[in-house]
């Protein structure tokens, strides 16, 4: 216990910030945590925050997970799990409440949701019941940003083509528009669900390309 | 009051359909859509849990962690606000319920709990659950409300996972391609299946 034979930064822990964002990709590789990656990707901001919120909890219940992770009970490791998650999504709740009202009345449930979202107990239960602490932090940081990344092109393209803004700016000069006299009209069906998943099917179609991942 | 009741049923089968509406349940809706067989007894299961759930967390609400809705236990707690534990009380009641559903289907039904197998406990952490008693609590239901609430958003996803486990089934043997074998032509198709949902909307009973 006196030294600590493993590198803070050696090949399992760089391995296990860089994984996630491409090879092994929580959204598209995985099939982790679907249900947030398309609901809140409307606009560029409520992503964001969702990218963000999801990161605080992610990372904090690996670690906390890990460190319990010789005593919690087997069997009924999955309550234990989803109370130390719950706990965490409510003060992530209330700080969002606090301090950007505005946004997580747009998030609506889907903070909430964060409880079930799979990652969060997929990481717990396939990395940090396993690992220690600090491998299990860098692991949930990894997934969270490899789920930030899709998150934030899917609602990129969505606001982009949607509503012709990015983060609220718009881009699409406004002499373009019909009711301008111009050509173009945005496409309203980005901002609808059937967009979102059409989006993130092209995306997984992209990225699966290029990565050479094949589903059996 | 019956219309007003018809009337919500139909929007969360149709208009408001957890899966395709509101991206709720993907995780499982994705992993069990292979078979059609499967995905029916993972959509009877879910119809079951949700009309359950969605009152009891009612209940939960309306009696304890709503503000003063402790004051029946005196003056000294008409002031109690507990709403920041809904989150905790309601995965709680979701996970103890899905433990009791399951014990009770063993002990009086063995037949159907062999068919619902291992999906039974898959559902305490199904998005859709604790999505439709969030929604309960947002849309500040009442009683018949969210019991009506809760069997059409199971009906409306088992509808939805029934109907992708068939065109799954069909599309087997086509040739996509690679990279967008599996997930990829799902979401496409969900898309698609997105779209015709939306010719829904709109419909008043």
């Amino acid at each position: 216990m006196t030294s600590n034979p493993t590198p803070l930064f050696g090949k399992r822990e760089r391995a296990a910030v860089k994984d996630p964002l491409m090879d092994n990709n929580p959204i598209t590789i995985q099939v982790l945590g679907i249900c947030s990656a398309l609901a809140v990707t409307v606009k560029l901001d409520t992503a964001l925050t969702m990218s963000v919120a999801l990161l605080a909890v992610l990372a904090t219940s690996n670690t906390v997970i890990s460190i319990l992770r010789n005593k919690i009970p087997g069997k009924i490791r999955v309550v234990v799990q989803l109370s130390i998650i719950a706990t965490l999504v409510i003060v992530v709740d209330q700080v969002l409440k606090a301090y950007l009202f505005e946004i997580s009345k747009q998030l609506s449930v889907f903070v909430g949701l964060i409880i079930t979202n799979c990652i969060v107990l997929g990481r717990a239960e396939a990395y940090a019941m396993a690992n220690p602490p600090w491998p299990s932090f860098l692991d949930g940081l990894g997934n969270a940003l490899g789920y930030g990344a899709i998150l934030m092109m899917v609602a990129f393209f969505r606001e982009v083509f949607g509503s012709g803004t990015v983060f609220g700016l718009s881009v699409v000069p406004a002499s373009w528009y019909v009711s301008n006299g111009g050509w173009y009209e945005n496409m309203g069906l980005m901002v609808l669900p059937p967009g979102a998943f059409v989006i993130l099917g092209l995306l997984i179609w992209a990225q699966r390309a290029y990565s050479g991942y094949k589903e059996a | 009051m019956i219309e007003q009741y018809l009337s919500l049923f139909a929007r969360s089968i149709f208009v408001e359909n957890m899966v395709l509406a509101f991206f709720l349940g993907m995780c499982s809706f994705l992993a069990v859509s292979k078979q059609v067989k499967t995905a029916i007894g993972l959509g009877g299961a879910v119809i079951f849990v949700l009309t359950l759930a969605t009152p009891v967390n009612w209940a939960i609400k309306t009696y304890v962690t709503s503000p003063g809705a402790l004051a029946f236990l005196g003056d000294d707690f008409k002031s109690i606000d507990l709403t920041f534990l809904n989150f905790i009380t309601f995965i709680a009641v979701i996970a103890a319920l899905v433990q009791l559903v399951e014990m009770f289907i063993d002990k009086f039904s063995p037949t159907l709990y062999q068919a619902l197998g291992i999906f039974l406990p898959l559902i305490a952490v199904n998005c859709s659950i604790l999505g439709a008693s969030l929604f309960m609590d947002e849309r500040d239901y009442a009683f018949g409300e969210s019991v009506v609430f809760g069997i059409g958003s199971g009906v409306g996803f088992a509808l939805a996972i029934i109907a992708i486990a068939a065109i799954r089934e069909k599309i087997r043997y086509s040739n996509v391609p690679d990279g967008l074998r599996g997930l990829g032509i799902t979401m496409l198709i969900t898309g698609l299946m997105a779209m015709a949902f939306m010719s829904f909307a709109g419909i008043q009973l």
